[in-house]
């Protein structure tokens, strides 16, 4: 059953689905597992940039396209629930109509620019979705009158989703199970199940093609395969999942905003996900987004602690402090690259195919 | 005679002001292995790319089966059943043996494009793929990255790529080239087999002498993007102009007695 749940593209590496597991069980049972607002927030967020790693990893990884848009998807599905919810009120009709909408509307961009400039080399291609992509950006900053300008915007979710609303009178493994936990839930099945949708591409008769194309786009052609339309098939589909990621990280967070989906920084954090993880498989982007939302989150803690205990020291303590969490992520980053070229997933298979 | 199968009329390119290949008008007909010789630069492989579609022409038309397909891109003549194996190695170098075979045997299923099933629940697929693995002796190879085959094997697996295509018409531009001398004949029977098929058109493009004798039913020759003659050929090699423009560049591929008579 999980063989064909994962459309029999296992792991292929002990450690691996290890850590896949381990990530699973901790993912699924967050709200129990463990108690506070962060811990839940960034289980919330590791599944969210699963999907959006995901699907990033469906054209950098398997079709070899470089794209810098993909957080203008992202924007597009989390302005869409949003500003769905912010206009016609906090309603599951007005979150399921801003859905279609941002899906149409992303799905349409993903098409016209992937015919438009899938026929160019693939540096051009990239600045051009660079260029959309900043457009897009400023468009929603300056439109304030309808996105909230740079502030974004707050709103109310249904009042299922709510944290004032409570299940059940008796608590649940020792937790209330309100509205927020329900929201999470929503968060976590989605996730899991984009991604064995996602799985399920990838290792369909499309997905194969997919990499044929990365591999060599001109012999993909002479074998009578219409790159064009493989390609902007592809952008359309991890266009589409890119909006699913935005509309689930707007229900989550209630609020939309340039910083939170459009910002190049996001870009980024999915570039050296996707990377770190392992490009061409999606348990890297599994990998890579936990690992590195942790790091997000937690580095600064434990750079605090570190700090402490070498207060002592000269310069050290300074090096350490957590002001600094960026440049010891760069320097993970580099190690990991310089290491592991073909990211976490790539090197644990390696030493498996080793053993 | 019977319609062509394949048949380019007037077909030219010019990259700049030269044009590469220069108002070649010629039919291939189902049954018969046509050999294109030249010398180097002489437009084989640029009048080979027009035909299959990775290059398009500057004036002229290439017809397929009666049909104009001279605007067709080079997966719809692939589609329509236009094969090529190309004289630079084009595989899918980290893909295995048997995915790149399979990839071409998919090409022109219906449900090549099916985003929902499985690749593996495809059997028929695979088991035809491992029947083209065999055919060039590589099924001992199947699960290796193509990248890490020895030469003489990525050649064998480029011929077994267009094989798989179960195209109408196959292009070979020089299979044989760089392969070591034990590994010829495996290419060689390979070509013989087809042609022995009876119904199949098939190019090639070979500057090894011997080779072309023992299998071309007609030699076109090129030179200088123009075609300077066609027939049979004993004819054709015994023809002065053909002495003068290909063998006499290229005296080594001749021996004494051909050159002689």
């Amino acid at each position: 059953m999980i063989q064909s749940a994962l459309s029999g593209d296992l792991p292929r590496s002990r450690i691996l689905s290890f850590l896949l597991l381990a990530i699973f069980v901790a993912l699924a049972f967050a709200p129990f597992l463990f108690s506070g607002s962060q811990p839940i927030n960034t289980a919330a967020k590791i599944c969210i940039f699963i999907v959006l790693v995901a699907s990033y990893d469906l054209l950098l990884g398997y079709t070899g396209i470089v794209s810098f848009a993909h957080t203008m998807f992202f924007g597009i599905g989390g302005y869409g629930v949003g500003l769905a919810l912010y206009g016609w009120g906090p309603t599951w009709t007005s979150a399921g109509l801003g859905l279609a909408i941002a899906l149409v509307v992303g799905a349409v961009l993903a098409f016209v620019i992937g015919l438009l400039s899938l026929r160019v080399r693939a540096i051009f291609y990239a600045m051009i979705t660079l260029a959309v992509a900043s457009a897009f950006a400023i468009l929603a900053g300056q439109l304030s009158e309808y996105t909230g300008g740079e502030d974004g915007r707050s709103f109310r979710v249904p009042p299922l989703l709510r944290p004032a609303t409570v299940l059940f009178d008796v608590p649940f493994l020792g937790v209330r199970v309100d509205g927020r936990i329900l929201s999470y839930y929503l968060v976590f099945f989605s996730a899991l199940l984009l991604l064995l949708a996602a799985l399920r591409i990838v290792n369909s008769p499309f997905g194969r093609v997919l990499q044929a194309i990365r591999e060599n786009d001109f012999r993909a052609e002479a074998l009578g395969y219409n790159v064009v339309y493989y390609r902007t098939v592809a952008n359309c589909l991890a266009a589409g999942m890119a909006v699913l990621a935005g509309a689930m990280s707007a229900i989550w967070v209630r609020y939309t905003g340039p910083d939170t989906t459009l910002s190049f920084a996001i870009m980024l954090d999915i570039l050296l996900m996707v990377v770190i993880g392992g490009m061409g498989t999606l348990y890297g982007a599994v990998i890579g987004a936990a690992l590195f939302i942790l790091a997000q989150n937690y580095l600064q803690k434990l750079m605090a602690i570190a700090s402490e205990a070498t207060a002592s020291l000269p310069l050290i303590p300074h090096l350490l402090h957590p002001d600094r969490w960026l440049l010891w992520l760069g320097v993970l980053f580099i190690l990991s690259v310089y290491f592991f070229p073909s990211g976490i997933v790539g090197k644990l298979r390696e030493m498996e195919r080793g053993r | 005679m019977s319609r062509p199968v394949l048949e380019t009329q007037g077909l030219t390119i010019r990259f700049g002001g030269h044009a590469a290949v220069d108002n070649v008008s010629c039919a291939f007909h189902a049954g018969s292995l046509t050999a294109i010789v030249g010398p180097n630069g002489a437009g084989k492989t640029t009048y080979f790319n027009l035909m299959s579609g990775q290059l398009p022409a500057s004036s002229g038309s290439v017809h397929l089966d009666g049909d104009d397909v001279t605007r067709l891109s080079t997966a719809a003549r692939a589609q329509r059943g236009i094969g090529r194996a190309f004289q630079i190695t084009n595989l899918f170098p980290n893909l295995s043996v048997a995915e790149n075979v399979r990839l071409a045997v998919q090409s022109k299923s219906r449900a090549a494009a099916n985003l929902w099933s499985r690749w593996d629940h495809h059997a028929e697929w695979i088991s035809r793929a491992e029947h083209y693995l065999e055919e060039v002796n590589l099924q001992d190879k199947r699960d290796l990255a193509a990248a890490a085959l020895p030469h003489g094997d990525k050649r064998k697996l480029e011929v077994a790529l267009m094989m798989a295509l179960e195209p109408h018409v196959y292009m070979f531009d020089e299979p044989t080239a760089g392969m070591s001398v034990d590994e010829v004949p495996v290419v060689l029977d390979l070509i013989k087999r087809l042609k022995a098929a009876g119904d199949k058109t098939i190019l090639l493009v070979e500057h090894k002498m011997d080779v072309v004798r023992s299998l071309a039913d007609r030699i076109v020759v090129l030179h200088n993007g123009q075609l300077v003659a066609d027939g049979d050929p004993e004819t054709v090699i015994a023809l002065p102009i053909v002495q003068e423009a290909y063998l006499g560049s290229m005296p080594a591929a001749v021996g004494a007695g051909e050159a002689a008579s």
